[in-house]
């Protein structure tokens, strides 16, 4: 039985046939659309290696089934940066050392993109680790992935800010 | 994962209808359904997608006062809605404690109801397991179950109910709404979830074919929201599921119990509502020895399934706590930490 799904990925549209429905988003990106970008880690829902924002929100790509999202905007760690210019929130975890062996970068990046869009962490750096509980970092690199949220998160107020006045 | 047929239907009574061939599964968001089909604990022919069907996304509030949550409306939807946190803070705290914040941007009210028991040997496909092969045998009762169930447990299975939400939802007196092949009809969540007994791999008072489609809390749950908590102790601080858990409400005339509601998590295969130590409480002036005798009467009937007899004394004084923190008042804002017997104040550093 084979299906055709349309998505928007990374603000292309692209229109998918599957000849299996058994194909989670995760798979569908790394292994048919040539994104590797968002890792597996445990395929389980356990480690948040694969988190892509679906219609804007965070979500494990490896427990969703693709068929389920025809029709989204999926965005993945290859569609933050702007050309050369990385996303505000790449910067701030090389600034901060927000990682040592990078493997569970991609999740780590585009779990705190959604944090910060969902707007609950308010500069506290206690609700910053409970908000990014879903993401396992191996290399125990949470001291300075925090610090990089913190100050992409200060720098995206002052963005909103700028732009409000 | 095994082979299967993807179905898409456009209400729900065609979802119904779809669903009435054998072999068939409702998918909501998969959070747990996959997880399960994964490991092939689960091996639908059929799988039938109603996360798109019309109407099944709205929180309605309805002229008495209570509300009606469609059975697709997210976890973080319902838990971040600013007058259902107020209205409500015990679910609210409960859904936060739950699971991640991925997790809980995709989960749905519906599939949260209808979760399945985290019990290892459930998952592991060469263990036996009653629940999941009826008959087989259940290698919980002699392997590793310190986490297990304390109550209402049979020989046949000694599983726990995972899900944080529906702890307060029963202690609150919520019903589901469910429609099927033979009709609509309510259930009590409190009788949603079957205790064991000689039949295991019965989880649900669902029959087959029938769907979740909203959640209701009644007007008078409401009368709570000034002194409703629930707390959750877990093996680390964030992301686990509860060793044990407890809701607890209090409706007070100054320190004067006039109505009280407690329920408990991870200690049965449903979430375990306490009716005797809430009318022990009924009338009470609140006092640490009322928290500590209604506890007491909680779990007056618990006995350990193996290596847990750590979690009766627990679950009593998970009782307390929780008690005596509704008791304190409902939190302005939602703890950093929500359900956490460590939260501390914004900004301290409680990890080493």
């Amino acid at each position: 039985m084979s299906l055709s799904i349309s998505l928007t990925i990374n603000g292309q549209a692209r229109t998918v046939v599957l000849d299996d429905p058994r194909v989670t988003l995760l798979d569908l990106l790394r292994e048919r659309l040539d994104l590797p970008g968002t890792k597996k880690g445990c395929d389980r829902g356990q480690c948040g290696a694969c988190t892509v924002l679906v219609d804007g929100r965070r979500i494990n790509s490896c427990l969703s089934l693709a068929a389920s999202l025809d029709g989204t905007e999926v965005t993945t760690i290859e569609g933050l940066a702007e050309g050369e210019a990385l996303h505000p929130v790449q910067a701030a975890f090389i600034a901060h050392d927000g990682f040592q062996c990078g493997y569970c970068t991609p999740g780590q990046i585009m779990s705190a993109v959604g944090l910060i869009k969902e707007g609950h962490a308010n500069g506290d750096p206690e609700r910053i680790r409970e908000l990014m509980s879903g993401n396992i970092c191996r290399c125990g690199a949470y001291q300075g992935i925090t610090e990089a949220i913190l100050e992409a998160q200060k720098a995206s107020t002052e963005a909103n800010r700028r732009d409000a006045a | 994962m095994n082979r299967f047929d993807y179905i898409r239907p456009v209400s729900v009574s065609e979802a119904i209808a779809a669903a009435a061939v054998p072999g068939s599964a409702y998918l909501a968001a998969g959070t747990n359904l996959l997880d399960l089909m994964k490991v092939g604990t689960t091996r639908p022919e059929r799988v039938i997608d109603i996360t798109r069907l019309p109407g099944l996304d709205r929180i309605e509030w309805l002229p008495d006062g209570g509300v009606r949550i469609a059975a697709m409306v997210r976890n973080s939807d319902l838990a971040y809605d600013e007058r259902f946190a107020r209205t409500f803070p015990a679910v609210a705290e409960a859904l936060l404690s739950g699971a991640s914040a991925q997790l809980r941007n995709a989960a749905t009210v519906g599939g949260n109801l209808m979760q399945r028991t985290r019990c290892a040997y459930f998952h592991d496909l060469a263990s036996a397991c009653n629940r999941r092969v009826a008959g087989s045998g259940c290698d919980a009762r002699d392997g590793e179950n310190r986490l297990h169930a304390v109550l209402g447990w049979s020989e046949h299975c000694i599983a726990t109910h995972p899900s944080d939400f529906c702890v307060p939802l029963v202690a609150l007196d919520a019903l589901v709404e469910v429609e099927g092949p033979h009709g609509a009809r309510e259930i009590p969540v409190d009788l949603l979830h079957a205790l064991p007994g000689a039949t295991p791999e019965r989880e649900t008072a669902l029959a087959p074919g029938e769907l979740v489609v909203a959640l209701r809390l009644p007007a008078e749950a409401a009368d709570f929201s000034g002194n409703a908590r629930y707390l959750k102790l877990r093996e680390r601080t964030s992301y686990a599921f509860a060793v044990v858990s407890a809701a607890a409400a209090l409706e007070l005339e100054g320190k004067l119990i006039r109505k009280a509601r407690v329920a408990l998590g991870g200690v049965a295969a449903k979430p375990w509502r306490a009716r005797e130590a809430e009318v022990a409480l009924t009338g009470m002036p609140a006092s640490a020895e009322a928290f500590a005798k209604a506890a007491e009467i909680a779990l007056a009937d618990a006995l350990p399934s193996g290596d847990n007899a750590f979690k009766i004394e627990l679950a009593r004084r998970i009782v307390v706590r929780a008690l005596s923190l509704a008791f304190e008042g409902t939190p302005e804002v939602m703890p950093a930490l929500p359900a956490s017997p460590f939260s501390t104040t914004a900004g301290a550093i409680h990890v080493a």
